[in-house]
């Protein structure tokens, strides 16, 4: 019986199995930020221990920056205390640094892969449960807390237990204006927020394969928000097509080498796994969430679905849902009118994601109108620069959307990027958490780029597709 | 380090599914560079929101003050990794959870924290939410070496993974020092993995 990628990954980096019956597990690539490292330093200040591998951990900041004046020190004394902390807890222990500036900054799962330290095969740890992005190149990539990032640093290894592996194939081929981001809320709703707990996913069949991998980073970034601790997707020609030339990738006659171990790494054609779920492409709609978790969302044409249709001990968070969000069962989606866009964040701020939003705002032709805020936050410095070199951001200035720094910004809004009041946004990002974008009774609806830029330019949920038959009319 | 075998004291029932970690501590507040003074802000947009609609959050309510017990339901602590969602619950004074799931990274540091969280069945949690709900004063005894739960007299079934158990009933809870302690196999394990020598 053949292995999957995640058991062969697990097994190629098991230390030893521990007294408890846990794995200690080598961790490859660990990154981390300033929110959850500081206290992790401290505790490696108060027990006296180094960081025996320095070169195998790299820090970026991304959730406190300000995505507009970042001049030192920050207006927000606390958001500067962190920068601070960071700076100093990097220089002491001989940690890689990408501070804003370097031309390196951003969010840190947008960094890593673009500079090619993310690589099949490989663990990968961060403070951060979006970690889960980096296992779209087959590595067993997950987030992990402030305690365990001190055991990383300290010991380059943590305690851990073995998941499950589900098998999530995608086949045929998605419909004009349907997005990566689509097939993972899709997957979201049909699987649920929690469907995921004990297992890893492996993202599978025609149409993820025939995804670029900035697609395949959208759809493992939220296999989190399914309850599963990472996602991946075996590595391909796509993947080592991408990896090529970039900054820390394998050079020369290491190349070759590195090829085959990637490939001998990705899941034997008889595994076996726990379970296996498919999904056709053409049943996806451009999809957007109506409630306050992930998964509680429909395709843009949808009406926002009864209590009745969810399992009976669902229907308290369903009932939750709809008073927060303040829509009645039965009500469409599409017209539901937005007061901020938001595009940006690790599940949708690379190039590839402001080029199509670019794309529809030109089709569309039209302005975000008064009283709609709408911005676009690149993922890192590296994204800023190619889109301005494209003139990306001339597009956006055009159409009326502001363009600003690289940083996690609205996402979360630990930076001075927050909803006010009831205001819905329409974000790119990963979660619509009660309170999530600032405010704490700010609503947020989820959805792609594309979906994000028409919202902008006619204030209220629409259909791209009507845009986009413009396209096809020409 | 302390071998954690039980936990008693009064119970805080929480009752929802997937309540994430944005819920028990917004992000303003992981705007710091220590745990301390986390507590105090635990859930403190629903207990607001609860103020402003006339209802009292469990965690405002002085009848669960003081409780080491937090009984939840399914999922609980999805979303975000940040290490002060449990730091919070901790410093507002909970020594153990009980609910039906958890999610994998809020557990991972549960465990390493050591704030032990024990698995009961679905109907169990509400049962367990009820009983403390009607009667605030009962004890509740979280016994993760029987595995139980114990409430005014009922026992439900409370389970916890075998590897964690291990870990709290031993001691072992905060992996550190065992972790340092393989520190040769580390060795082992990176000589042979070709992408730390680049392939060389």
């Amino acid at each position: 019986m053949g292995q999957t990628l995640y058991d062969k990954v697990f097994d190629a980096h098991v230390v030893r199995k521990l007294p408890s019956g846990q794995y200690q597990l080598f961790i490859g690539l660990h990154m981390i930020h300033e929110v959850t490292s500081p206290q992790a330093f401290e505790m490696l200040r108060d027990r006296n221990l180094p960081v025996p591998h320095p070169e195998r951990t790299v820090a970026t900041v991304d959730h406190i920056v300000p995505t507009e004046d970042q001049s030192r020190p920050y207006k927000d004394d606390l958001a500067e205390q962190m920068m601070v902390a960071i700076e100093k807890n990097t220089k002491e222990f001989g940690i890689r640094l990408y501070q804003p500036g370097s031309g390196k900054q951003g969010v840190v799962h947008i960094v890593a892969p673009e500079l090619g330290l993310t690589q099949p095969g490989m663990t990968v740890a961060c403070g951060d449960s979006h970690t889960a992005t980096h296992g779209a190149f087959g590595a067993i990539a997950f987030g992990i807390g402030t305690s365990q990032v001190r055991d990383v640093l300290a010991t380059q290894t943590l305690s851990m237990g073995r998941l499950k592996v589900r098998r999530i194939e995608v086949n045929g081929k998605l419909g004009t204006g349907v997005y990566a981001k689509d097939v993972i809320l899709h997957i979201l709703r049909k699987l649920t927020a929690k469907g995921g707990v004990g297992f890893a996913y492996e993202f599978a069949g025609s149409a993820i394969e025939a995804m670029s991998m900035e697609e395949r980073m959208t759809v493992c970034n939220m296999a989190i928000e399914g309850g599963a601790r990472c996602g991946y997707v075996n590595p391909d020609r796509t993947t080592f097509e991408y990896l090529k030339g970039r900054e820390f990738a394998p050079q020369g006659a290491a190349w070759d080498r590195a090829v085959a171990w990637w490939k001998s790494q990705a899941s034997d054609a008889d595994a076996s796994y726990a379970d296996v779920v498919r999904i056709r492409a053409e049943d996806i709609e451009p999809t957007v969430t109506w409630g306050i978790s992930p998964d509680q969302a429909i395709g843009v044409a949808e009406a926002i679905p009864e209590a009745s249709s969810f399992p009976e001990a669902e229907r308290p968070n369903i009932e939750e849902a709809y008073e927060y969000m303040g829509v009645k069962p039965g009500q469409p989606l599409a017209g539901t009118k937005v007061d901020v866009v938001f595009i940006g964040s690790c599940t949708n701020g690379r190039i590839s994601d402001l080029r199509e939003a670019a794309r529809v705002a030109t089709l569309h032709g039209g302005k975000v109108p008064a009283g709609v805020k709408a911005f676009v936050v690149p993922g890192s410095e590296q994204v800023k620069r190619e889109a301005e070199a494209e003139g990306l951001h001339r597009v956006f200035l055009e159409h009326g959307f502001e363009w600003r720094q690289a940083g996690c910004s609205m996402c979360l809004a630990m930076n001075p990027d927050k909803l006010s009041g009831r205001q819905i946004s329409a974000s790119t990002s990963n979660r619509n958490f009660k309170g999530r974008q600032g405010s704490p009774s700010g609503r947020t609806l989820l959805l792609s780029p594309a979906m994000a830029a028409v919202a902008a330019l006619e204030g209220k949920v629409s259909d791209v597709r009507q845009i986009l038959s413009k396209e096809s009319q020409r | 380090m302390s071998q954690i075998k039980s936990v008693s004291g009064r119970a805080v029932p929480v009752r929802g599914n997937d309540i994430d970690t944005d819920r028990i501590i917004p992000a303003r507040f992981l705007r710091c560079v220590t745990f301390e003074g986390l507590g105090e802000h635990a859930f403190e947009d629903d207990r607001a929101q609860d103020k402003s609609k006339g209802k009292v959050h469990p965690f405002d309510d002085a009848r669960f003050a003081g409780s080491k017990v937090l009984v939840g339901n399914s999922n609980f602590g999805c979303g975000s990794s940040r290490e002060h969602a449990p730091q919070a619950i901790y410093r507002w004074g909970v020594r153990a959870i009980v609910a039906v799931s958890y999610s994998e990274i809020f557990y991972g540091n549960t465990v390493a924290m050591g704030l032990p969280c024990v698995h009961v069945s679905v109907a169990d949690s509400e049962a367990i939410q009820s009983l403390v709900e009607s009667d605030p004063s009962l004890e509740v005894v979280v016994d993760l070496d029987a595995q139980e739960v114990k409430v005014g007299g009922k026992v439900f079934p409370g389970t916890v993974p075998s590897g964690p158990r291990q870990q709290f009933l031993t001691g072992s809870w905060d992996a550190t020092s065992e972790l340092v302690a393989g520190r040769d196999a580390v060795k082992d394990v990176a000589a042979r993995l070709p992408y730390i020598r680049a392939f060389a």
